[in-house]
C-alpha cells in the first residue's frame, strides 16, 4: 500500500487521505524512506526531522479520523532552512547560525502547522540565500536530480531538488532575485514567487527586505495554487504584508485562457541564450496561442540594467540586515578581549566568501561619499524598470519569458567568477525589483535531458491569471512530466 | 566603460565599517571582485536619471495600523537558550568600560 506514495501530488494525496485510503503516517514514512535512500547523492537537506515529522503525521491522522481535515492535513513538505521552525535547528546554511535552534515559528510555518502539514526536514540553500547554485552552503552543495554532476540552482536548490526527486510532496523556498524560479527551472518543477507583500515574512531570515518573498515549489500548478492559499494573507507581525483578501486560487484554474493577452518582451530573447532554451520557450508560446491566448510583442527597455541595479539594492539591504550577526545573543562567537574584536572575528569566521563579498559591496554602496553614486542611482533606475512593466501591462495580461538563459550548469563551473554567477539571474531579477509575481513552469528538456523552464510574470496581485494560464498549459500535455534519473550523466 | 577599480585602503576601510576581519589574501581577492562588479555597475551611468524619483517602496503604499499591545509573552529562557555565553539571565560579553 505504501509503495511509491511519494509520487503523489498534493491534490492526489489530499483525496486519498480524506477517503482514508492511505494514512498520513504511511505517506510520511514513504518520504522519509526516500530521503534516507537518496540524500547521500543529493544533499537536498541540512536537517532531516523524522521524529517531529512522524509526530505531526500522527496528529494529522487523528484529525483525519475526526473528519477535521484542513487543506494540507498530512502533506509532507520540505522547508528551506531560512524559515524559523520552533525547536528545530535553523542555520540559513551558515556557520554563523550553525547551532541556532529557533525559539518561535515564522508566521507561514505556524500557518502550515494549522493547515496540518508535516515537515520532513530543513532544505539546503546558498548561505543567507545569496547565490544561484546552492554551492554557497556551509553544508556542501545540493546536486541536480537530473544529473548529479550539475547544480540544482539557487538559492533554494535543496527545496527544488527535494520536490524533483520526490523526497516530499512540495517545499517552501524564498525568492529575492530568482531563488525560487531558477532552481525550479533547473530541476523541472513548478516554482511560484508571489507578489511582493502577498505573503508574511515574519520569522523568515532577512536578506534584502524590499525584494524577499516567500513561495512554494510543487509538482503541479494546481498544487502551487493550493499552497499559496494557505501561505498568503495579512499578518499583524509584518507591516509590509498586504491586507487584501486571499482568493481561492484553485478555483481560478478553469482551463479557459481564450483571449488572454501574453506579452513577449523582445529584450528577453538575446544572443548568448542557449538555442535549445529559446526553441523550447518559443514552442511553449505557440502552444499558448493554440489554447486561445494572443501573443503581443512588448518591450522592457531597461532590462539590461536590472542586474547592476539589483546588486547595489540587494547588497545594501543585506549589509544592514546581516549586521545583527555579532556573536552576542545567538549563533557562533569567536572570543576576543574586547567587543569590536569579538564582532570582527566572529563575522570573519562565521560568514562564507560570497556573503562577505555582498556585505562589503553593500557597505561600500551605502558609505559616506558613495551613497548618491550607487544606492540612490540604483533606486532611480529601479523606478525606470518598474515603469517598463507598468507600460507593458497596459497592453497585455501576462508576460512570458525564459526563466534562465541556460539549463543547469556544472558544479564548480561558475564559482570562480561572481559576475558569471550573477548573470544566471538575468531574466528573473527585474520581477523582484518591480515587486511582481512570477512563476516557473517546466516547458521542455534539452538534448542532455535537462529541464527547461518557462517564466510567466503577472501584474501585481495577478496570481490567479498567472496560475490559470500555467495550469492550462500544463494540462494541454505539451510538456511531459519526467522522472529524474538520479545519477551522473556519462 | 569606465574603470571603477577600488584601492586596498578602501577595502580595509569598508571592512572596518562592516566589522569584518579580513586575511591579507581576502583583501586582495575582494579588491579584484569588487572592482569588477563596480565596473559592471557603472553601466547605470549611461542613463539620465536626474528627473527620476528613487523607488522608496514597492507593493502597496501605506502602513497598516494595529493597537500597541504586547503580543508575545516574556520568554527570557528560550531567548537565552541560544546564547554563546550567559550568566544567570544575562548575555555575557567582554568588559566594555574599565
Amino acid at each position: 500500500m505504501s509503495g511509491e506514495l511519494f509520487r503523489l501530488t498534493i491534490a492526489e494525496a489530499r483525496d486519498r487521505l480524506v477517503r482514508r485510503e492511505i494514512s498520513a503516517q504511511e505517506l510520511t514514512r514513504a518520504c522519509l524512506d526516500r530521503i534516507a535512500e537518496l540524500e547521500r547523492r543529493l544533499n537536498a537537506f541540512i536537517t532531516v526531522c523524522p521524529r517531529e515529522a512522524l509526530e505531526q503525521a500522527a496528529a494529522a491522522d487523528a484529525r483525519l479520523a475526526r473528519g477535521d481535515a484542513p487543506a494540507l492535513c498530512g502533506i509532507p513538505l520540505a522547508i528551506k532552512d531560512i524559515y524559523l521552525t520552533r525547536g528545530i535547528r535553523t542555520t540559513c546554511a551558515s556557520k554563523i547560525l550553525g547551532n541556532f535552534v529557533a525559539p518561535y515559528d515564522a508566521t507561514v510555518i505556524a500557518r502550515l502547522r494549522e493547515a496540518g502539514a508535516v515537515f520532513v526536514g530543513k532544505a539546503n540553500m546558498d548561505e543567507f540565500a545569496m547565490g544561484s547554485s546552492s554551492e554557497n552552503s556551509a553544508f556542501g552543495p545540493t546536486r541536480n536530480p537530473y544529473d548529479l554532476t550539475r547544480v540544482a540552482g539557487g538559492s533554494s536548490g535543496g527545496s527544488a531538488a527535494a520536490v524533483a526527486a520526490e523526497e516530499c510532496l512540495a517545499a517552501l523556498g524564498t525568492d529575492t532575485g530568482g531563488s525560487i524560479r531558477e532552481p525550479a527551472s533547473f530541476c523541472g518543477v513548478v516554482g511560484l514567487k508571489p507578489t511582493y507583500s502577498r505573503v508574511s515574512r515574519f520569522g523568515v531570515i532577512a536578506f534584502a527586505s524590499s525584494l524577499d518573498q516567500v513561495g512554494p515549489f510543487t509538482k503541479t500548478v494546481r498544487d502551487a495554487a493550493i499552497m499559496l492559499r494557505e501561505l498568503a494573507g495579512s499578518d499583524p507581525q509584518d507591516s509590509t504584508c498586504s491586507a487584501r483578501p486571499v482568493p481561492d486560487y484553485e478555483r481560478a484554474l478553469t482551463g479557459d485562457i481564450e483571449g488572454l493577452r501574453i506579452g513577449v518582451p523582445r529584450e528577453y530573447f538575446v544572443s548568448g541564450m542557449n538555442p535549445e532554451v529559446e526553441e523550447s520557450v518559443r514552442t511553449a508560446l505557440r502552444q499558448f496561442e493554440s489554447l486561445g491566448a494572443k501573443l503581443v510583442e512588448i518591450s522592457l527597455p531597461h532590462t539590461d540594467y536590472a542586474i547592476a541595479t539589483y546588486y547595489i539594492v540587494a547588497t545594501a539591504e543585506a549589509s544592514a540586515n546581516l549586521a545583527r550577526y555579532d556573536g552576542i545573543r545567538y549563533g557562533l562567537r569567536v572570543d576576543a578581549d574586547n567587543n569590536i574584536e569579538l564582532y570582527n572575528r566572529t563575522r570573519a569566521r562565521g560568514f562564507g566568501a560570497e556573503v562577505k563579498r555582498r556585505i562589503m559591496l553593500g557597505t561600500f554602496a551605502l558609505s559616506s561619499g558613495y551613497y548618491d553614486a550607487y544606492y540612490l542611482k540604483a533606486q532611480q533606475v529601479r523606478t525606470l524598470i518598474r515603469r517598463d512593466f507598468e507600460a507593458a501591462f497596459a497592453r497585455c495580461d501576462l508576460i512570458a519569458t525564459p526563466v534562465a538563459p541556460t539549463t543547469a550548469f556544472r558544479l564548480g563551473e561558475k564559482t570562480a567568477d561572481p559576475m558569471q554567477m550573477y548573470l544566471s539571474d538575468i531574466f528573473t531579477i527585474s520581477v523582484n525589483l518591480a515587486g511582481l509575481p512570477g512563476l516557473s513552469l517546466p516547458c521542455g528538456y534539452d538534448g542532455a535531458g535537462l529541464p527547461i523552464g518557462l517564466q510567466i510574470i503577472g501584474a501585481p496581485f495577478g496570481e490567479e491569471a498567472m496560475l490559470r494560464a500555467a495550469d492550462a498549459y500544463e494540462n494541454s500535455g505539451a510538456c511531459e512530466r519526467r522522472t529524474p534519473p538520479l545519477r551522473s550523466a556519462a | 566603460m569606465s574603470d571603477s577599480r577600488i584601492t586596498l585602503e578602501q577595502v580595509r576601510h569598508v571592512a572596518r565599517l562592516a566589522r569584518l576581519e579580513l586575511a591579507p589574501e581576502e583583501e586582495g581577492a575582494l579588491q579584484n571582485d569588487l572592482s569588477a562588479i563596480l565596473t559592471y555597475v557603472d553601466k547605470l551611468n549611461q542613463l539620465d536619471t536626474s528627473a527620476i524619483p528613487p523607488t522608496a517602496q514597492v507593493g502597496e503604499i501605506g502602513v497598516p495600523m494595529r493597537a500597541d499591545e504586547v503580543l508575545n509573552a516574556p520568554a527570557a529562557e528560550p531567548m537565552l537558550a541560544n546564547a554563546p555565553a550567559r550568566q544567570d539571565h544575562f548575555f555575557r560579553v567582554p568588559k566594555i568600560i574599565e
